[in-house]
């Protein structure tokens, strides 16, 4: 391939891509996410591609191996173009039909089919499907059609339109005015409008003119899986978002720091900056326009704290990834001590569609000061779990009941957690509100980089701040003592309560620790960090109470306040519960009653897992409130 | 375990001798030896000029380094809040006792390594064990038991 | 010059110089740990922490030993949030060392009567005073951090002598903790009772070692 040199070389081979594929040839794509992988998609994928071969249709079909559809519930997706029919839960054993039937005849398969389980309404394709209908994917939606190492994939859904429109018709400063026109806020966490620090890093001095952008590919949220899929399923988004942030700051060199726990993302990402390099769209005088601009790839040690602008710039730099206190923006001062602009995956995938489509109608999009959509990993107790793009004001109500569709198992909402450790737990009370940066920030709680985490009665509130508290006590940096020492002592409280040893006047303690910890920490970890706790305290202070005063968990999940006992009117003897329990706890004969010894049992739930007859109780009614 | 200086070197110099890549440059030493051997790490700092103990630090300071060597396998448990709140504390306890070793250990006879990782970006299928590379998702207690097995007696290992 | 209000009182310093100094200066009290002049600021332990007023009702707590001054600066050095930040960040340190003569004084002073907080003694306070010391004055950095969260030490690499040290003794000189050891036999909520401070006495009578430490200031609670 020879390097492009300007817009018409870049068109001409738009055309002739499209030409060569022209658009009635089939092609069936097989979502590569990561959760798609682990359901065994390769052998799907490969079972299909011995398929086509063996019924000879090679030359008219093509298999795709795509990025993440987002539906990862219903796993392994499989999608056939151009009817869009849209099986779930393949396994490889339905190549043959697939391919014979569908494929070959047009015809479809029931079984493979969605069907939606609140109507009982079978669904044909994506779009009927009520897990998409409400979405709105003009960033994520490329992944399913893309296979993301191969760019000619990329131009030929009109990628790398954008580029030459910044490079060509647009000034830095028009570029600059256009995100700021079309309202873009940060996607990472804080929601900073991203203009801002564009013209910020663009109008810093630099001693010797260097200035850089990153992409904050350090995806550390537990729980939100959104970057990670983009960098798999359509690195050329990124990038060219990239190219477009340099041009308009005027920076030359590039990095994308990637969390080392993502390796596909790592090797999808070389492949897309070894590509674009190849065709010019990367490099010396990119386009034919004059402008250098190259990336390099950083893979991150795996430290949460490197989420941390100052903290990854440190690791950038081969130190440890410690905070340094942030008087100077890294905007003014950042990697190397030079102006450097910092944005997050989604943040820059988001750049390519604003310049291509016009900042007035992506302003359309999204809510008075959020603007655009947002990708949430939709997680937790409800029965569609994926990720979904959506635009900024959908209601939590919307989220949980129209795209997750509704509670597993019959169980009631009760919370629903977003912004990741740096946020708060939302209570079913606020159900209907909407859901953007401001409104979730009111509410305690914040948009984070987007995990939306649903709990349900089933979830112990008191477990979940301390769950977060400890995530947070392992990945502080240790430099500060609000933050090293106030989360451990906070982590040792909240132990306490859950394993009954809470007493009064904890609850104002940890309020007041939790108050200084915001306050006083250096860095940002340690100015959210009390966020889950206090977010809890304020919601659900009454779980609290039921564990400090009352030693009760209302949930039933912390271990030390619950006892484990048999259904008299369910056990049917069968001995499985007997013979694996791991302390020996449980006794009874053949066809016969079993019996838990108290003194024995450690909890650990597996004879309520292995018991076929759901005549495990997990006891905690006996207790009464007073 | 002995190492082999000039791998060291090839790997420093592959990156061009620079400070800025100490970590990838530990990353590399590390997928070479599986682990940071004290002598890699001390030809590390001797090649970069730097105090042996910033090179340490920065092994100390992230995840992804082990200065013990590690088991033949990996299990990696997730404990990110999607598998949490469906129950990968209870599978956590399992494999602990399936392979009698605490996070961060070995077993003794250096089969398998046990690790929490705090979310591996597969949410929707939690909770979640690796082992190795191979995801295992949706895993109770129960299955604990039949997933590790299959790497208990496989001789050498995958 | 820069012109900023410190207490209510307008002052001027030269570009470059922390809230901190410019603080000292006009004779303002502010507690360090972490600090140490001709060090470079680290912003670790922050008890020398200040409210920074933003206006409209807004305000935030910064280390003042790494908050440079800037023109119309309003700062608050014993604000109530002042205060109480000071004594729980006190407070959390005690919890990890409260042998520390250094601490167990400071405490006083502040009128802290109980560490209400989990003992978990360490013996250091990783506020980097020796470390940076190596580093910066000796230009050698034979020591150093090494792991994270509540396992970060400071230590040599590997636990061996490193090569880079001349047994100056800096290290030991600097720490403002391990330098002298509280000699009270037991503890009682975690303070050691020579300085307890129970009813905010004025002057300590009980109280002999310490002065030292206290200085001119005698028992003024920070």
């Amino acid at each position: 391939m020879q390097k492009l040199r300007s817009i018409a070389e870049l068109e001409r081979l738009r055309s002739r891509i499209l030409r060569r594929r022209n658009g009635t040839k089939k092609y069936v794509s097989v979502c590569g996410g990561t959760g798609c992988h682990a359901y065994k998609c390769q052998d799907v994928a490969s079972a299909l591609e011995g398929e086509i071969r063996r019924q000879d249709m090679g030359s008219r079909v093509e298999l795709k191996v795509t990025g993440c559809h987002g539906f990862c519930e219903r796993g392994p997706l499989v999608v056939i173009y151009p009817e869009e029919t849209f099986y779930q839960r393949v396994s490889p054993a339905d190549a043959v039909e697939i391919v014979s039937r569908t494929v070959g005849k047009g015809e479809v398969i029931e079984r493979l089919l969605y069907v939606d389980p609140q109507k009982n309404r079978v669904a044909r394709s994506e779009a009927e499907v009520p897990f998409y209908r409400k979405q709105q994917r003009i960033v994520f939606g490329k992944n399913g059609l893309i296979d993301p190492t191969n760019i000619e994939d990329y131009i030929a859904m009109g990628g790398y339109t954008a580029l030459p429109k910044a490079l060509f018709e647009m000034d830095p400063e028009g570029i600059i005015e256009e995100i700021k026109e079309s309202g873009l806020r940060g996607r990472g966490g804080a929601g900073f409008p991203t203009y801002q620090k564009w013209q910020t890093c663009r109008s810093a001095p630099s001693r010797d003119g260097v200035r850089y952008v990153i992409c904050n590919a350090d995806e550390g949220d537990p729980g939100a899986y959104m970057d990670r899929s983009l960098l798999e399923g359509n690195p050329h988004a990124i990038l060219e978002g990239m190219i477009i942030g340099a041009r308009a700051i005027d920076a030359h060199d590039g990095y994308v720091y990637v969390r080392m726990e993502y390796p596909l993302a790592v090797k999808n990402l070389g492949v897309a900056l070894d590509q674009a390099r190849q065709y010019g769209l990367l490099g010396q005088n990119i386009l034919g326009s004059g402008f250098d601009f190259d990336i390099k790839i950083s893979r991150g040690g795996g430290a949460f704290i490197c989420g941390e602008s100052t903290a990854l710039m440190a690791s950038l730099e081969g130190h440890i990834g410690e905070p340094r206190q942030k008087h100077i923006h890294t905007a003014l001062k950042g990697l190397y001590g030079r102006p450097t602009n910092l944005n997050n995956v989604e943040t820059w995938a988001n750049v390519p569609v604003i310049i291509s489509r016009g900042a007035k109608w992506y302003s359309k999009i999204g809510t008075e000061g959020s603007k655009g959509t947002k990708i949430f990993s939709l997680v937790g107790k409800v029965h569609n779990t994926g990720l979904v793009e959506v635009p900024m004001g959908i209601t939590l109500r919307e989220m949980v009941y129209d795209i997750g569709g509704g509670m597993r198992n019959g169980k009631k909402l009760k919370a629903i957690q977003t912004g990741g450790p740096s946020g708060g737990c939302i209570p079913e009370s606020l159900i209907d509100l909407p859901v953007d940066f401001d409104e979730l920030t009111k509410a305690g709680s914040m948009m984070g980089s987007g995990g939306m985490i649903v709990m349900d009665e089933g979830t112990c509130m008191v477990d979940m701040a301390r769950y977060f508290t400890k995530f947070l006590t392992e990945e502080s940096c240790g430099k500060c003592v609000p933050c090293r020492e106030g989360l451990d002592r906070m982590l040792d409280m909240l132990t306490d309560i859950t394993e009954g040893r809470g007493s009064e006047g904890d609850l104002d303690l940890l309020e007041e620790l939790g108050g200084v910890i915001k306050e006083a920490s250096l860095c940002g970890l340690g100015g959210t960090a009390p966020n889950p706790l206090l977010s809890t305290i304020r919601y659900f202070r009454d779980e609290y109470e039921a564990h400090v005063v009352h030693k009760h968990c209302p949930a039933g999940v912390c271990k030390a306040l619950i006892t484990y006992s048999v259904d008299e009117a369910k056990c049917t003897g069968c001995r499985v519960c007997a013979r694996e329990c791991p302390e020996g706890a449980i006794s009874g004969e053949k066809k016969k009653l079993h019996v838990i010894d108290p003194a024995k049992c450690i909890k650990c739930g597996l004879c309520r897992d292995l018991c076929k007859f759901d005549a495990i109780l997990v006891s905690w009614e006996r207790w009464e409130y007073d | 375990m002995r190492i082999d200086a000039s791998k060291v070197d090839r790997i420093v110099d592959a990156y061009g001798c620079h400070r800025d890549s100490l970590i990838s440059i530990l990353q590399d030493v590390q997928a070479e030896c599986s682990y940071l051997p004290e002598d890699a790490l001390k030809r590390v700092a001797k090649r970069l000029k730097l105090p042996l103990i910033q090179v340490y630090g920065v092994a100390t300071f992230f995840k992804a380094f082990s200065l013990q060597p590690r088991g033949e396998h990996m299990v990696r448990v997730c404990l990110g809040t999607a598998c949490h709140v469906r129950g990968a504390p209870a599978v956590l306890d399992e494999v602990r006792r399936q392979l009698d070793v605490e996070p961060g250990e070995t077993t003794e006879d250096s089969r398998f390594t046990l690790e929490t990782v705090n979310c591996l970006g597969a949410c929707a299928l939690g909770p979640l064990v690796v082992v190795d590379s191979e995801y295992q998702g949706q895993i109770t207690p129960g299955k604990v038991k039949r997933v590790l097995k299959q790497y208990m007696n496989d001789g050498r290992g995958k | 010059m820069i012109e900023l209000t410190i207490d209510g009182t307008k002052v001027r310093a030269a570009p470059g110089t922390t809230v901190l100094e410019a603080a000292r200066e006009m004779g303002i009290v502010i507690p360090t740990l972490c600090y140490y002049p001709g060090l470079s600021s680290y912003g670790e332990c922050r008890v020398c922490l200040v409210e920074m007023v933003k206006g409209r009702g807004r305000s935030s707590l910064e280390a003042s030993c790494a908050l440079p001054v800037e023109q119309g600066q309003v700062i608050l050095t014993s604000s109530a949030k002042v205060k109480k930040a000071r004594r729980v960040v006190v407070e959390l340190l005690l919890a990890s060392c409260p042998s520390s003569k250094t601490l167990q004084c400071m405490a006083s002073n502040m009128g802290i009567n109980q560490v209400r907080f989990k003992i978990k003694p360490r013996e250091c306070i990783l506020c980097g005073r020796c470390v940076r010391y190596c580093k910066e004055q000796m230009r050698s950095g034979g020591i150093g951090f090494t792991g994270r969260g509540t396992a970060r030490r400071v230590t040599t690499a590997f636990g061996h002598t490193p090569e880079e040290c001349r047994n100056c003794g800096g290290c030991q000189w600097i720490c403002p903790v391990c330098e002298r050891a509280c000699t009270a036999d037991s503890l009682v909520n975690g303070l050691c009772g020579g300085c307890q401070n129970l009813a905010h006495v004025e002057t300590c009578e009980i109280c002999t070692g310490c002065s030292e430490s206290v200085g001119a200031h005698g028992h003024t609670v920070y």
